[in-house]
């Protein structure tokens, strides 16, 4: 980062010594309404992220919901897959996905994600909506808020606090139906029959969307989120931010829009402060890049559209790279640098990971199985002279109907399984089978054996599954 | 708080804990402001590395100072309510052993129904409900399987449950008596009894005659007198055994302890003992019940 936002002088003692609090209480911030060609892309993204999350709970799938995090089970529904414990790795490969996304992402294109699909900007966007809608806009609410206190302020603060509690409270109940299936957990709320713990989630979640949302808002980011604190080391010179062209329009200056501006020395900037007012996080973008900006590019939108008026090409803030301010590089040139190394080393992580993740995800058999020997005995006889090892094959069909599953076993010349039957295992459970293996030990050296056990549905040869135990002979 | 012999040191414990808590809220009150010096600036420490990278010194933001106040309420709370102060045990009396002991009472309370639904029922209605059978295969895994073998196939000394055989009876009752009770099972050293060892051999041959197998005729014959005068007298004249005493069927060609000849002869020789444990005080009824079907229903 060449050039850093000067510190900011938080006070200075003048005269006599003075007692300064060490806290800082908090500023509250009026963003104004933005219109806009990104504006409308994050209207899009709330409007996309929130009917997925509201309603993806409500899908049913095979008379079961289509996605649900059953945690008492430990059963993982998403649509055609159940996900059992032992897919843990699944989730694994998921999280290092989003990760590298992350990375990727911001070194591409800064904090895409802050701006337009963090659930903290989503639910602020949503939220920041509702009050301007009944507060009104900036200038409307900042002077609402310095009246003094009346029955309409309290009516208008009742009905904003009272609409976004309703928000947050159906925000924590949609929470609580991904882990409780939402139609009986709408059932028990009509009824009142709630569990403890069903309330006190909802309830929780519901005053974090509440909390966050519509009082922490841009604190959340700024002292809340690690995000802004290391994304300075995911970003380099070639990552496009949000950048004030300070070489267009400094020095700034009001101006009559007829005067020749250009000849009296001023830039294009018309220092109206229009880009500072929209900001959510309460930012001035044009001190430069600053930790606070979670890169929504609401400045602009707003900066755009004074240009416009003035008749200005627009751009003068506008998502740039270092470098390009620095060099004046062209579109094209930026779009080359987006293809470094730093860049091409995560795709390439990414594609491979995103690959095989699919790849594993499409070869995995709705089968698994666990062969635990019996211990107490190593072997017996029987009476024909044959001799015998027990197992217990835990069978765990995560598909959700039944199968036949035939068992078989090789690995020693002439080996019996008994019972010879296939075993029919109903949907999605898991059953202990004890299998017995017979085998006639002549010509057999005594000792321990390695040996296979084949598992495999009796109709669909493909569902299979090959597991190594033991078979010891005296 | 039985390691403390002495009141003394709950109340010593509970006094630094009240002071350490106390200790908190004044060292963040009178460290939430200081006194800044005509000129001083705030907001950086003055340091400079790498010609511009300077480190700032920010206020926190005045929420943060709350959410230490909270946690000095939540701990206020947290020791009126559980124990934590000294010997204090708090106002909801919580402790791990009662905690326990609710998490049985709850278990009971969500399993017993479904245990009672079959102790109503007799053995052979259990035995045949395919529910049963699975609640019973799982129970037989967990307490009978280390011996009886997964498959309920036994192993040397420990009975098959599945051969319709049976050393104390298998009937509903008597199945249940062994699980409850547990059983003993001894046969005596019959060695000076029977004679030498060429004794011991015409007996087992007369015992190979009654289950069936390939035997060498003059020494059964042999070994017939000394079978009805010693071993008579508890497997029975015919060598039916008998299951009021858990001696072991003969005619059968079922050999707990082994069917060779050396086997044979050492059970003859030396006896055998076997041992059974008891599982009352340790299942409860209704599980008894379902496993009592579950072996039931193995040889049917």
């Amino acid at each position: 980062m060449a050039r850093a936002a000067p510190l900011k002088v938080i006070a200075a003692g003048e005269g006599s010594d003075v007692e300064s609090s060490l806290y800082e209480v908090r500023k509250k911030i009026y963003p104004r309404a933005v219109q806009g060609w990104f504006a409308r892309w994050r209207i899009a993204l709330v409007v996309a992220t929130q009917l997925l999350f509201y309603g993806l709970p409500w899908l049913t799938w095979n008379a079961r919901p289509a996605v649900l995090f059953d945690l008492a089970a430990r059963k993982f529904y998403i649509f055609n897959i159940v996900f059992w414990p032992q897919d843990f790795i699944f989730l694994t490969g998921l999280l290092v996905i989003s990760a590298l996304s992350l990375f990727l992402f911001t070194a591409v294109g800064g904090r895409l994600f802050c701006g337009y699909a963090c659930p903290q900007t989503v639910y602020t966007e949503i939220f920041m909506w509702i009050e301007r809608k009944v507060e009104g806009d900036r200038a409307q609410h900042m002077k609402r808020d310095g009246e003094s206190l009346n029955a309409r302020k309290v009516g208008r603060k009742a009905l904003k606090h009272g609409l976004w509690i309703a928000i947050g409270l159906w925000t924590g109940f949609t929470f609580v139906g991904y882990f409780t299936p939402v139609k009986i957990l709408f059932d028990e709320v009509l009824t009142r029959t709630l569990g403890p713990w069903e309330t006190f989630w909802i309830l929780f979640y519901g005053f974090a969307t509440y909390g966050n949302a519509g009082w922490m808002r841009e604190q959340v980011c700024k002292y809340m989120c690690p995000y802004a604190r290391f994304q300075s080391a995911m970003f380099d010179p070639d990552t496009l931010i949000i950048t004030y062209d300070a070489q267009r329009g400094d020095p700034r200056g009001s101006r009559s829009k007829t005067a020749d501006y250009k000849a009296t020395g001023l830039g294009d900037c018309v220092d109206c402060g229009i880009c500072v007012q929209v900001c959510p996080t309460g930012i001035d973008i044009r001190k430069g890049l600053q930790y606070e900006c979670i890169g929504c590019a609401a400045c602009v939108d707003s900066c755009n559209q004074v240009m416009d008026k003035m008749g200005y090409p627009r751009g003068l803030i506008r998502y740039s790279t270092e470098n390009a301010l620095k060099r004046g590089l062209t579109p094209r040139q930026l779009v080359k640098r987006v293809f470094r190394p730093r860049v091409l080393v995560y795709m390439a992580l990414l594609s491979v990971i995103v690959c095989t993740l699919l790849a594993t995800l499409y070869l995995r058999t709705p089968l698994k199985v666990d062969v635990i020997r019996d211990r107490a005995a190593l072997m017996r006889e029987t009476r024909d002279g044959k001799v015998e090892n027990v197992y217990r094959l835990q069978i765990m069909n995560t598909d959700e109907r039944l199968h036949n599953y035939v068992i078989k076993a090789s690995g020693l010349q002439g080996l019996q399984v008994v019972p010879a039957g296939p075993v029919a295992i109903a949907g999605a459970t898991t059953q202990s089978i004890a299998v017995t293996l017979q085998v006639d030990p002549a010509g057999i050296k005594p000792g321990s054996h390695n040996i296979m056990f084949h598992i495999e549905d009796k109709e669909q040869p493909s569902i299979r599954a090959d597991e190594k135990s033991r078979f010891f002979v005296k | 708080m039985s390691d403390f012999t002495h009141d003394g040191w709950s109340v010593y414990i509970a006094v630094i804990t009240i002071v350490s808590i106390l200790a908190c809220l004044v060292l963040l009150f009178s460290l939430s402001s200081r006194r800044v010096a005509p000129g001083e600036q705030m907001g950086t420490t003055g340091h400079v590395w790498d010609e511009d990278l300077a480190e700032g010194n920010y206020p926190l933001p005045r929420w943060w100072m709350w959410l230490f106040v909270i946690t000095v309420i939540f701990s206020v709370a947290y020791l009126a309510l559980y124990p934590g102060l000294g010997s204090y045990a708090g106002r909801y009396g919580w402790s791990s052993t009662g905690q326990y002991q609710e998490e049985q009472v709850q278990a009971v309370a969500a399993y017993g129904p479904v245990l009672d639904k079959f102790l109503k029922q007799d053995i052979k209605t259990v035995a045949a409900s395919p529910e049963a059978r699975q609640m019973g295969q799982r129970l037989f895994l967990n307490y009978c399987a280390q011996c009886h073998g997964s498959d309920a196939g036994g192993s040397r000394g420990f009975p098959s449950l599945k051969d319709r055989d049976w050393l104390y009876g298998g009937e509903p009752e008597a199945i249940r008596a062994s699980i409850m009770e547990g059983r003993n099972g001894t046969m005596p050293p019959m060695g000076a009894a029977v004679g030498g060892d060429d004794d011991v051999r015409d007996v087992m041959h007369y015992v190979f005659r009654l289950s069936g197998r390939a035997f060498d005729g003059i020494r059964a014959t042999r070994g017939k007198a000394k079978f009805d005068s010693v071993c008579a007298a508890c497997h029975t004249e015919k060598g039916t055994g008998n299951t009021q005493i858990g001696a072991p069927n003969l005619v059968d060609d079922i050999w707990l302890h082994g069917a060779s000849d050396a086997s044979i002869m050492e059970s003859i020789t030396k006896g055998r003992k076997g041992a059974m444990p008891a599982h009352k005080g340790f299942l409860d009824d209704g599980k008894v019940h379902l496993l009592t079907a579950y072996v039931y229903g193995l040889s049917q």
